[in-house]
């Protein structure tokens, strides 16, 4: 549980800088970019892009495949979903209940008065 | 190898033989192999998995196959490779686009997995079908090998 709870902290501080975010956006646009190509979008330097990237592959939100010499750069949204699940699923489900609930107690107000 | 259309990893606490018997044993395939909506069917793949052989992606409650392809390569626990297409394409080649699972141990009793799926730029309805898909698959998995369940759904 406790290296699960890490990898999720990873993904939350990955997530929370605009340029991480940004580079996610750049490659769910096209996916599988090299450094110079996602570069080219960026407003810093090639230095600074590398960290970022590094940060979101160790979050495994970025999948890092070798074709030849050129490193290429690919969207995973995993994780994304391990997080979907376990917070907005479990709220979306109550209000789902709620709305559930509520189809009931109409429907059976429509019974009452039929 | 062609350049990949996606690529999706996770890490798994569990042992790579578990990761390949859930990746080829129908029984455990359809406690994982579904979508993101509640309503959304379960599937399992079936095939004997030698190479050459064809495979079938069927809903587990009505038994419709909606994708086929052929092994292409079986190296347990390690590497599983087939052609995906849909059942009218089995026959042209030319339509079928290639998936491979790639199982890597990892230090401290965890497993890589990693999905590659490549062929699918001439298919722009199946690569938006499949690139929300296998997230959900590979999230599913993950789950379900840690905790022997399923991911609560919708």
């Amino acid at each position: 549980m406790a290296t699960r709870s890490a990898d999720i902290d990873k993904v939350f501080k990955a997530l929370a800088d605009p340029g991480r975010r940004y580079l996610l956006d750049l490659l769910h646009r096209k996916n599988g970019q090299t450094l110079s190509e996602l570069c080219a979008h960026m407003d810093m330097t090639r230095q600074a892009v590398t960290q970022h990237l590094q940060q979101l592959e160790d979050a495994n939100l970025v999948a890092v495949v070798w074709q030849g010499r050129e490193k290429l750069h690919y969207l995973n949204p995993v994780p994304l979903h391990q997080i979907h699940a376990r917070w907005i699923g479990k709220f979306e489900r109550s209000r789902l209940d709620a709305l559930h609930d509520l189809k009931k107690r109409l429907e059976g107000d429509d019974d009452e008065k039929a | 190898m062609k350049k990949p259309d996606f690529v999706y990893v996770t890490y798994i606490a569990t042992t790579p033989e578990k990761a390949w018997q859930a990746l080829v044993d129908p029984k455990m395939m359809r406690q994982y192999w579904l979508g993101a909506m509640a309503d959304s069917p379960a599937h399992e793949n079936i095939s004997d998995w030698k190479p050459g052989s064809r495979w079938e992606h069927r809903r587990v409650d009505t038994g419709a196959v909606d994708m086929v392809g052929k092994v292409v390569e079986h190296t347990p626990p390690r590497r599983l490779a087939f052609t995906w297409a849909r059942p009218n394409d089995f026959d042209d080649v030319s339509k079928h686009s290639r998936v491979s699972f790639e199982i890597e141990p990892q230090a401290s009793g965890l497993v890589r997995l990693t999905v590659t799926h490549d062929g699918l730029e001439g298919d722009p309805k199946m690569l938006a079908g499949i690139s929300g898909g296998w997230p959900q698959v590979l999230s599913h998995l993950k789950t379900f090998l840690e905790t022997g369940r399923a991911l609560p759904r919708g």
